[in-house]
């Protein structure tokens, strides 16, 4: 059998579905047994047989991957339940295996596959998407590119409708329906501890399961960053928002402005104080990206 | 055989793994540490806080880069932004050597993130000693190969898992880093004698040693790096050094990991066996 012939066939049998119970299925997707494909390839030993040599690589895929997956999305897992997460996270994996060198990319197609398979949230589909969007901010904020930030006398002179800021490449942007930032620094609050009586764990988790059944729809609008290598969450007025959102788009300083107060509930009289004071802010969180362009 | 090609002729003796929970340990009390191998995928990310720390202990200490799904046994090409990423590290960290697995874990793109075990075919040595050279081309730095652990063996082998390092690593003249505990758990997983691996090993080919613990269960024996070195293993690691000389040496402690200094505690009873190698070579 060539390499590729024999890596294929494996890889299928190690990235197959476990059991309910854990274990390596009897049968592939297609119905053969599972058996046989390890005797095709693996040789047995005086202990393990092929399906036991085999058994032990798709044991250790799905616990390291469904580890991960389970660090990355705490979150969700409260949103969701045990049970429930469970299901989720063995399904996306099976639908969307790892195609990058590296796990932190994990999740990173979970919103979508989530979007596509609304039935996985039970009834909570919103919470749960705005979760997961939250959640995977957190992790591109946590690493993601930082560059010299602006300073302020590069602005000096610079026309408003020619200017073009750039935001950072960590700040990133969300548009939420529920609370989640609330909840989910909750549950980190909770996780951190080093207590570890189940008794206490008990308390916890019925707390976790409370604060997600209390959790009322709310429009929240969020920058995930970082200061000083770790990541916040700071809210931001649907204004703020909007403004910031243009200029990752590409929009000029003024163009954004005034796409920020479009149907702005905000007089008119004091836009331009509070426009001044939202910059002076983001400026000194150095969410400007230095080398500030004029457009062409 | 101590500074050679394939570790950028240095004289590195004994360290440990970088890992998160020692970093306030190493930033804030400065541990003397002859050098800290580091995951090159963890680092291998636009910013944040994981280059900071990098940034700060590349400073004080020496550092070696370590991959873990570069996958040279997979069948298809190296993953170019994988390649890319990789190389931008190679330049910040100016690592003497990067090393990986001698071992496939990927295929059609789609990755496993284990470290899967080779079918000792010719095809596969001739497929793997060629993405080890494109590797090498692109990233300008010696690369070593580290033979794995396993727990499966192919119908399809045409030799022994030496024999197939051998051959790999002498079609891309490359270099190894030999794990010696990866040798044992594999020995007792496939049933061989592992001072036969050992003995086999071309010595003047390798660049570092790997020490770790391992897990044993009723029926076979898993890597999991979460113990002390057992005896044996010692008794492995000491053969090898006595075949190949004063060479760098690196402890893997990745699970349930205790404190700094019981780690490197644990990674300094190797400089024992490495003070008697260099005394029978000077006597």
């Amino acid at each position: 059998m060539k390499l590729l012939a024999l890596q294929r066939r494996m890889a299928r049998a190690v990235m197959a579905p476990l059991t309910q119970s854990e274990r390596m299925r009897r049968f592939t997707r297609d119905g053969h047994p599972m058996a046989r494909v390890a005797e095709q390839i693996i040789k047995p030993n005086d202990r393990l047989t092929s399906f036991e040599r085999l058994e032990i690589y798709n044991r250790q895929y799905w616990f390291r991957v469904l580890d991960g997956f389970s660090e990355d999305f705490p979150g969700l897992r409260a949103v969701l339940g045990d049970r429930r997460f469970d299901a989720v996270a063995k399904a996306y994996l099976t639908d969307c295996p790892s195609h990058s060198f590296t796990m932190r990319n994990l999740g990173s197609r979970l919103e979508s596959w989530l979007r596509k398979h609304p039935g996985h949230a039970g009834g909570r589909l919103e919470l749960a998407l705005d979760m997961v969007r939250l959640e995977w901010a957190e992790i591109e904020a946590f690493d993601g590119g930082a560059e010299s930030a602006l300073k302020p006398n590069e602005l000096a002179g610079a026309d408003p409708a020619k200017l073009h800021l750039r935001v950072q490449p960590y700040v990133h942007l969300l548009d939420l329906r529920y609370p989640v930032d609330d909840l989910l620094l909750a549950i980190k609050h909770e996780t951190g501890t080093d207590v570890a009586s189940n008794a206490f764990n008990e308390r916890q988790k019925r707390k976790k399961v409370s604060a997600v059944a209390r959790l009322k729809p709310a429009e929240v609008y969020l920058a995930v960053h970082r200061i000083d290598y770790f990541v916040y969450f700071r809210r931001l007025e649907r204004e703020e928002f909007a403004i910031l959102r243009a200029l990752q788009k590409g929009r000029t300083l003024d163009g954004a402005i005034d796409l920020g107060f479009r149907s702005s509930a905000i007089p008119a009289s004091e836009r331009a104080a509070r426009a001044a004071g939202w910059f002076q802010n983001w400026a000194s969180l150095g969410w400007f990206v230095s080398e500030a362009r004029p457009s062409q | 055989m101590p500074a050679n090609r394939f570790n950028g002729f240095t004289n590195y003796g004994v360290g440990i793994g970088l890992r998160a929970p020692h970093y306030e340990h190493i930033l804030t009390r400065k541990p003397v540490c002859d050098w800290f191998e580091i995951i090159s995928e963890n680092y291998m990310i636009d910013g944040g806080r994981p280059l900071h720390i990098l940034d700060e202990i590349l400073e004080r200490y020496r550092v070696v880069q370590h991959g873990v799904s570069m996958y040279f046994g997979s069948a298809e090409r190296p993953n170019r932004e994988h390649l890319r990423r990789l190389k931008t590290l190679v330049q910040r960290t100016k690592t003497p050597w990067v090393s990986d697995h001698l071992c496939w874990g990927s295929v059609d793109g789609r990755y496993t993130h284990d470290l899967l075990p080779m079918p000792y075919t010719f095809e596969a040595a001739r497929l793997t000693a060629q993405k080890i050279g494109e590797v090498r081309d692109f990233l300008e730095v010696p690369v070593v190969v580290e033979n794995v652990s396993s727990y499966a063996e192919f119908h399809v082998s045409e030799m022994t898992e030496w024999e197939f390092l051998n051959e790999v690593v002498e079609q891309a003249d490359c270099g190894i880093l030999l794990d010696v505990n990866n040798i044992y758990v594999s020995s007792q997983n496939h049933n061989f004698d592992p001072f036969t691996y050992v003995n086999s090993v071309p010595a003047e080919r390798v660049a570092q040693m790997h020490i770790a613990g391992h897990s044993k269960y009723r029926k076979y024996i898993l890597d999991t790096h979460d113990h002390p070195v057992i005896d044996p293993v010692w008794k492995l690691y000491d053969r090898a050094i006595q075949r190949i000389g004063h060479t760098a040496t690196l402890l893997e402690w990745d699970d349930r990991i205790p404190s700094f200094d019981e780690v490197h505690k644990e990674a300094l009873k190797a400089n024992k066996f490495l003070t008697s190698a260099s005394l029978a070579a000077a006597v």
